[in-house]
C-alpha cells in the first residue's frame, strides 16, 4: 500500500494548444526590442470544417457578385429608352415600371408574409 | 389491335409486372415501357379512336385531340423521367404504384366521356395514394390517409355530379360545360379538390413532402395537372376561375415564403403554378387556354426537376428544412446547377421554359384588356422569383455553410435531372415544338427584346428585394397553420374535450337510468319471480278456505 503510495506517477506533459502557442508573443530578448508579430494570413478554411474555403464564398468574390449584380440592374434600367415600350394600359408604360414594380410588390410581399407569420406560424412538431 | 387499346391501361398492367423482374431487367423494363405508351400516345388519332357500350350508354374510353395528346405526352415523359430517378433508390411497390398512377392520368386525358373519366380519376387517387403509403414511415401514413380521405370527397362530389349531369341531360359526352347547375357544380368542385385550390388546398403541402424522394416527383405531376386538363376540357372561360386560380396565385407564394422545409416550399410552389394555370382557363381565350396547356406542360418538367434536386439533396443528406441546409454547391455541384435551372424555369426567366409558356397567361390577359389581372399576374412573377426561383436554391446550396459535404446522388438520379434541364433549356430555346403541339394555333412571339428586357428587369430587381430583405426571412423552425389546422387539430381536439366533459354526465345519466330501471325490475321481480308472493303454490286447503270465506261473504251480503 505504502509502496504504492511512494512510487511517484510518471511525469506527463500537457499537450499544447497550437492555437494558444501561436498567439503567445516571443520571448522578449534583453537588449533587443521585439520582434513585430507577422500579419496573420487569412486561413482558407471554413470555420467549421477544415476544407479550404470555396472560392465563391470569400469576401472578395461576393463583393464582386455584389458590384457585378448593380451594374447589371442598372444596365436595364439605362436600355429602357432604347427599346420600343409597349405599355398595355398606360401605367405599365412608366419608365422602367417593371423594375420598380417588381422591386416594390417583392418588399411588399415580405412584409405581408411576415405579418401574417406572427398569426400562422406554430412550431414545425405542432401536429406531432 | 394495340392501336386501339388505351395508351394508359397499358402503362398500369405494365406495371403489375414490375415486381415480377429483377435486376438490369426491371430497370429496363421501367425504362422501355414509358417510351413505348409514349409512341402509342403519339400515335393516337383524333376522334374516338375505342368506343364500348355499357347498358344504354357508349363509353369511349380513347379519343384524340391535341390537348389529350399534349398531356398524354408530357405525362409518358414524366413516368419515363421519374422512373430513371427512382429506379435504384425507390422500392419496387413505389415504382409499381407511380406507373399505376402515370397510367391512369393518361387515361383521363384520353377519356371522350364522363364514365370513363370518373374511372380513371379515381384510380388515379388509389395509384398516387399507394405512392406515399409507399414511403412507409411514421409521417408519410397518416399523411397517406388524410391524403385519400380528401380525394375520396372529391371523388365522391364528381359522382355526384356526373350522375346528376346524366340524368338531366342523357348523355355522358365530356364536354365544355358552365357552372350553371347544381350537377356542373359538384363535377366542378370535384376537379377543383385535385387542383389544390381553395379552401381545401391544404392537403397538397400536407401529403406530398411526406413521399420519399422519387415519389414526390411523381406525385407532383399528375394530380394537379390531370386537374388542370379537365378544367381545360370541361370549364373554359368559367369566370369564377379567375378568382380561385389568383387566390391560389398569392396562397402559394405567402405559405412558401414562410416555410422552412425545402418540399413544402415546393408544394406551395405547385398550388401557385396551378393558379397561374387556373387563372389562364378562366380568362377562356385561345390565348389563354393555349398558355394554360403550355404552361401544365413545361410545369411538369420544371417541377420534376425542382424536386429531383431536393430529393437528391434529402436522399444524400437525410435533411429537408432550409435552416440545416446550406452551403451544398461546394459538394453538388450538378445537382445545384439542375435546381437553378429549375429555379429559374419557374420563374420564367428568358431561355427557360416557363418564360415562352406563363408569357401566353399574361398575354391574354392584356388583349383581353383585363387590367387588374394583368398587374396581379405581373406582380405573382416576381413574387415566383422570390419564393422558389431564389428563396429554393440559396437556402438548400447556398446561404451559411452547413458544414455538410454529400457528394452529388447516384449516376441514375443525376442523368435524370440532367435531362429534365435539358428540356428546360431547349423549350426554353426552341419554343415551336411546344407551340405546335397546343389545342389552338399560336401566333405570339416571346422573344421580343422589349419583352425580355422588360422580364429580366422584373425578376432581377425582385432578386434584389429578397437579398435586401434577406434578414426579415432568417429560417425558424415552424409550419404555418392552414385549413388543415382544423381536421388534423380543432375537431380531434373538441372531440376530445367534448368526450371528457359529456363523458361523466353521460356516464351520469346512465347509471341513474339504469339504476332506476333495475329497481323497478328488482320490485317487479320481487312479486313475480319464482320465489315473489304472486308465484307461490298454493296448498289445496287454503283454496277450500278461501272458496269458503268468498262463498260467506256472498251469503252475507245476500242476506243483507
Amino acid at each position: 500500500m505504502n509502496e504504492k503510495k511512494k512510487t511517484k506517477a510518471p511525469a506527463v506533459k500537457k499537450p499544447v494548444n497550437p492555437a494558444k502557442a501561436a498567439k503567445k508573443p516571443p520571448a522578449k530578448v534583453k537588449g533587443k526590442p521585439a520582434p513585430k508579430p507577422k500579419r496573420k494570413a487569412r486561413p482558407k478554411v471554413s470555420p467549421k470544417n477544415t476544407q479550404p474555403e470555396h472560392w465563391q464564398r470569400r469576401p472578395k468574390t461576393i463583393r464582386k457578385l455584389w458590384i457585378g449584380g448593380s451594374l447589371m440592374l442598372a444596365a436595364l434600367v439605362a436600355v429602357e429608352p432604347w427599346i420600343s415600350s409597349y405599355g398595355h394600359f398606360g401605367f405599365d408604360a412608366l419608365f422602367a415600371f417593371n423594375a420598380w414594380f417588381g422591386f416594390l410588390v417583392c418588399v411588399a410581399m415580405v412584409f405581408v408574409a411576415k405579418g401574417l407569420g406572427l398569426f400562422l406560424k406554430r412550431r414545425d412538431t405542432y401536429f406531432d | 389491335m394495340i392501336d386501339v387499346f388505351p395508351p394508359g391501361l397499358i402503362l398500369v398492367l405494365g406495371a403489375f409486372l414490375v415486381p415480377f423482374l429483377k435486376g438490369a431487367l426491371r430497370n429496363t423494363w421501367v425504362l422501355v415501357l414509358p417510351i413505348f405508351v409514349l409512341w402509342l400516345v403519339w400515335r393516337v388519332p383524333d376522334g374516338p379512336v375505342l368506343t364500348i357500350a355499357l347498358l344504354e350508354y357508349t363509353l369511349t374510353p380513347v379519343k384524340g385531340d391535341s390537348l389529350s395528346r399534349l398531356f398524354a405526352i408530357i405525362f409518358s415523359i414524366m413516368a419515363f423521367g421519374g422512373a430513371l430517378f427512382a429506379m435504384r433508390q425507390s422500392r419496387v411497390v413505389e415504382i409499381t404504384a407511380a406507373f399505376i398512377y402515370a397510367g391512369s392520368a393518361i387515361g383521363v386525358a384520353f377519356s371522350g366521356d364522363l364514365i370513363s373519366l370518373f374511372l380513371f380519376w379515381e384510380l388515379m387517387a388509389l395509384g398516387s395514394t399507394a405512392v406515399l403509403l409507399s414511403a412507409n414511415n411514421t409521417k408519410s401514413t397518416p399523411a397517406a390517409m388524410r391524403y385519400l380521405i380528401m380525394h375520396i370527397l372529391g371523388g365522391s362530389l364528381l359522382l355526384f355530379g356526373i350522375v346528376a349531369q346524366i340524368s338531366a341531360t342523357g348523355s355522358i359526352d365530356f364536354i365544355a360545360m358552365k357552372p350553371n347547375s347544381l350537377a356542373t357544380w359538384m363535377i366542378l368542385l370535384g376537379f377543383l379538390i385535385n387542383a389544390g385550390a381553395p379552401p381545401l388546398s391544404a392537403w397538397l403541402p400536407d401529403a406530398y413532402p411526406e413521399a420519399s424522394p422519387g415519389g414526390m416527383v411523381f406525385l407532383s405531376a399528375f394530380t394537379t395537372k390531370a386537374a388542370v386538363y379537365v378544367l381545360i376540357r370541361g370549364f373554359p372561360g368559367a369566370e369564377v376561375l379567375v378568382y380561385i386560380g389568383l387566390f391560389m396565385v398569392f396562397y402559394g407564394i405567402i405559405y412558401a415564403l414562410l416555410e422552412n422545409d425545402m418540399r413544402r416550399i415546393l408544394a406551395y410552389s405547385i398550388i401557385n403554378q396551378v393558379g397561374f394555370m387556373v387563372t389562364g382557363i378562366g380568362i377562356g381565350t385561345e390565348m389563354a387556354l393555349n398558355g394554360a396547356a403550355a404552361h401544365a406542360f413545361t410545369h411538369i418538367i420544371y417541377k420534376a426537376l425542382l424536386l429531383m434536386s431536393a430529393g437528391s439533396v434529402l436522399h444524400m443528406t437525410g435533411k429537408r428544412k432550409c435552416s440545416d441546409l446550406g452551403g451544398l454547391f461546394q459538394s453538388m455541384p450538378i445537382t445545384t446547377v439542375c435546381g437553378i435551372i429549375g429555379a429559374l424555369s419557374i420563374s420564367s426567366f428568358p431561355l427557360t421554359s416557363g418564360f415562352i409558356s406563363k408569357s401566353l397567361i399574361s398575354q391574354a390577359a392584356a388583349d383581353e384588356s383585363i387590367m387588374i389581372i394583368w398587374f396581379l399576374l405581373t406582380a405573382a412573377s416576381a413574387g415566383v422569383f422570390l419564393h422558389a426561383g431564389i428563396k429554393f436554391p440559396w437556402f438548400v446550396f447556398f446561404q451559411k455553410d452547413s458544414g455538410l459535404r454529400p457528394p452529388d446522388p447516384p449516376l441514375n438520379m443525376r442523368l435524370a435531372m440532367i435531362f429534365f434541364a435539358a428540356l428546360c433549356i431547349g423549350l426554353g430555346m426552341f419554343p415551336g415544338p411546344l407551340y405546335a403541339l397546343l389545342p389552338f394555333p399560336v401566333s405570339y412571339v416571346p422573344y421580343t427584346t422589349a419583352h425580355v428586357i422588360k422580364m429580366l428587369q422584373l425578376l432581377l430587381f425582385s432578386g434584389l428585394a429578397f437579398f435586401i430583405c434577406l434578414p426579415l426571412m432568417k429560417r425558424t423552425l415552424t409550419i404555418s397553420l392552414d385549413v388543415d389546422f382544423f381536421y388534423r387539430r380543432l375537431f380531434p381536439r373538441a372531440v376530445k374535450k367534448a368526450i371528457q366533459v359529456f363523458g361523466p354526465l353521460d356516464r351520469a345519466i346512465r347509471q341513474g337510468v339504469l339504476g332506476k330501471l333495475g329497481s323497478i325490475i328488482n320490485g317487479v321481480f320481487q312479486y313475480t319471480g319464482p320465489k315473489g308472493a304472486l308465484a307461490r303454490t298454493l296448498t289445496a286447503g287454503n283454496m277450500v278456505f278461501w272458496a269458503i270465506t268468498m262463498l260467506v261473504v256472498y251469503l252475507v251480503m245476500y242476506l243483507i
